[in-house]
């Protein structure tokens, strides 16, 4: 009987799977998708940055983005325009055109032009170099500093941000968003003496003004631009996935035929 | 039915022409003979076995990697982080490069670990083979003390606070401490004199002492023979013409089946060369792409995975000095194996359960004060890590007595083995 009741969820469910993903018309998948962002909102730090390394196209994407909003402030001091043309499969001519600086040179490592000395004087620090900042934040870091920005007026920049609290860095995407704030909820909370108090705990976000791109599109732009934060944290990684799997292939039959010829000699042994 | 191939006689034939021109002049052939084909190892060895010959070529490709590593790295405050982004991204295969030396770490390690475990479940650190065992363990402090080192070299992060911790543990030293720490760090705290004295260290003085107790342990393994499965010895039953009957010549008999090891480890190692270098931030942490900064702490310092045991130890004791002496001690108290066991068998297949049991006890509690290590040190870990010390001291410190207890099951006079 319970078998029986097992197989009959499995086809349920794969039925619902079906219908979403055949049936699913963009209406459908948004409804999905805004439901669930608006219901998990309190678990903002759950959520993972969905992307794909290996997606040129994204981290062509990433690199527009990076120019127009990052490199006003943030440098790559260990990557090179050319290289980044190689790489993402930009023809030198685009490069030169839309990516290196007029006066900068392809070979040039990609440096901010911002004086480090007014950076500090504007902003409180200077802002980082973000080469390495996916390698060592990680990349949902980096995703959810991003989606997690909101209205502060008690912040000289504006702004506060759930992933970073007290964020130096004003929230230079708003144009795209636009702006929200948060809305908080009472939770009552025993405390280890047996009293319970209650606290006011982040629930959702309320937009407040609407950007130049609506929720899904935002969030595209902010995976493109952590895929390609991704991607200069370790330009070699499409490379090592690319040669990783030969030599896994080769030690494979490699030991295939060490183990033969092992077989073959202890057969000696009684 | 094919029987053992074995070398005839004590000595190697005569050779004629450039051999033998050669062998009038350098013992090759008399060196093959008494190392590998003349050199017996009992034939019951299990997968337990692999470890040691694999912790050989773990070192092979530490020193072959950290050769290359060396051309491009600039060991200083200014240039050491700089240097090793520059090998990752502008040196032709410096990622690959880096990423077999830093995974070689890691797998240095689990491969020593586990070759060790070996010891302990078949008592081979026990007569005859003290000494074999102790020059491991001087391996293996070597070991440690390589790794660390190596580990500061990048000049991150964690690499900075990692070296800022475990030099201070030194000024716990009663009188001498202070001045010890400014000597070891040739500051008044972890700089560039630190990094370029590590780097040298790394570099050449611990590999030279590496290369020389690894062939001494080598030596004194060729002395004494392998131990194996069954804790018993093989030279004891001896065939009319002096071989012992359940021993085989080690090659071609280990040589091949050892490459069967090195075959699947490889693999097993390239997968996290090249789909998981960083494991997770377990070989390389996040810390630790970013430059050292000595006005920034990381939010929690921890050694990498093959420390925290012991870190662990040393956080669960509320005094540092205290702390720093026990897990000194956690180190220690390996040399005194051989002398700690007074079961009358060595071999766990044949020990009663107590031992069993007390041996279990310790594989847990060195696994959980590893994942402890990693914790941070707050609320019911702290207590989880005293209770795992605790246990892991017990075990070295009742050995004598629950060693003698129980009745252990009679030893065969052979080795088991089962043709395949």
């Amino acid at each position: 009987m319970r078998i029986k009741v097992r197989t009959l969820q499995a086809l349920m469910c794969g039925a619902l799977l079906l219908t979403s993903g055949g049936a699913g018309s963009g209406l459908f998948a948004a409804e999905a998708g805004e439901g669930a962002e608006g219901a998990t909102q309190t678990d903002w730090k759950a959520w993972h940055a969905d992307f794909d390394v290996a997606n040129k196209g994204a981290l062509q994407r990433g690199a527009r983005n990076f120019a127009n909003y990052c490199l006003g402030c943030h440098s790559l001091k260990y990557m090179r325009y050319s290289r980044l043309g190689q790489d993402l499969g930009i023809p030198d001519d685009l490069l030169n055109k839309y990516l290196v600086p007029p006066g900068d040179k392809p070979a040039n490592y990609i440096l901010t032009t911002m004086p480090p000395g007014d950076a500090e004087a504007w902003f409180g620090k200077t802002p980082p170099d973000l080469s390495l900042m996916a390698r060592a934040r990680g990349t949902d870091y980096i995703y959810r500093v991003f989606k997690t920005y909101y209205l502060d007026p008690t912040r000289p920049t504006g702004a506060n941000n759930l992933q970073l609290p007290g964020i130096a860095m004003p929230h230079v995407l708003s144009e795209l968003e636009g702006l929200k704030k948060p809305v908080y909820k009472s939770v009552e909370k025993r405390g280890e003496d047996g009293k319970t108090t209650t606290e006011q705990v982040f629930d959702h976000f309320e937009q407040v003004a609407p950007g130049r791109m609506n929720a899904e599109e935002y969030d595209a732009f902010v995976r493109d631009t952590v895929a390609f934060l991704s991607y200069v944290g370790e330009p070699a990684q499409i490379q090592r996935h690319a040669l990783g799997i030969w030599v896994v292939l080769f030690l494979l039959v490699f030991t295939w035929l060490a183990w033969l010829l092992k077989k073959e000699y202890w057969k000696d042994v009684h | 039915m094919a029987a053992v191939h074995r070398p005839q006689g004590s000595s190697t034939p005569e050779r004629k022409g450039f051999l033998g021109w050669l062998n009038k002049r350098l013992p090759v052939d008399e060196f093959i003979r008494s190392q590998l084909t003349g050199y017996y190892a009992p034939k019951n060895f299990n997968i337990w076995y692999f470890f040691g010959s694999l912790a050989l070529v773990v070192l092979v490709l530490q020193l072959v990697t950290g050769i290359f590593l060396t051309m491009f790295y600039k060991p200083g405050e200014a240039t050491s982080f700089d240097s090793v982004e520059f090998i990752m991204r502008e040196v032709n295969f410096g990622w690959l490069i880096r990423y077999l030396h830093s995974t070689g770490a890691s797998a240095f390690f689990i491969v020593v670990y586990l070759h060790m475990f070996r010891a302990f479940l078949y008592g081979s650190y026990r007569a005859p083979r003290e000494l074999l065992w102790i020059l491991g363990m001087l391996v293996y402090l070597a070991l440690m003390a390589e790794a660390f080192m190596g580990y500061v070299l990048p000049w991150g992060n964690m690499s900075f606070w990692g070296a800022q911790v475990i030099v201070n543990l030194f000024s716990t030293i009663p009188a001498i401490g202070p001045p010890l720490v400014e000597w070891i760090r040739g500051d008044y705290g972890i700089a560039d004199a630190t990094l370029n004295r590590f780097f040298s260290l790394h570099v050449v003085a611990v590999p030279l002492a590496l290369l020389l107790l690894v062939m001494l342990h080598l030596v004194a393994l060729r002395q004494t023979g392998s131990n194996n499965p069954d804790g018993i010895e093989i030279k004891k039953n001896i065939t009319p013409d002096g071989f012992p009957l359940d021993g085989i010549p080690f090659h071609p008999y280990y040589t091949v089946k050892d490459v069967v090891g090195v075959g699947v480890f490889f693999v097993l190692f390239t997968i996290v060369v090249f789909f998981v270098p960083t494991f997770g931030g377990l070989f390389l942490e996040g810390p630790n792409f970013e430059p050292a900064n000595p006005m920034s702490t990381p939010e929690h310092i921890a050694p990498v995975w093959y420390f925290t045991p012991y870190y662990a130890i040393l956080r669960a004791v509320p005094d540092q000095r205290m702390g720093a002496l026990l897990m000194g001690l956690a180190v220690f108290v390996f040399f005194l194996m051989p002398w700690l066991d007074r079961s009358p068998v060595k071999s766990i297949r044949y020990k009663p359960f107590i031992s069993k049991l007390a041996l279990a006890i310790f594989a847990v509690s060195f696994v959980s004060l590893g994942y402890l290590g990693l914790q941070p040190a707050e609320g019911s870990y702290v207590m989880l890590a005293r209770i795992f010390t605790v246990l892991y001291f017990a075990f070295f410190v009742l050995m004598p007595i629950y060693s003698r207890m129980g009745q252990p099951k009679p030893v065969p006079e052979r080795v088991t083995y089962h043709a395949h």
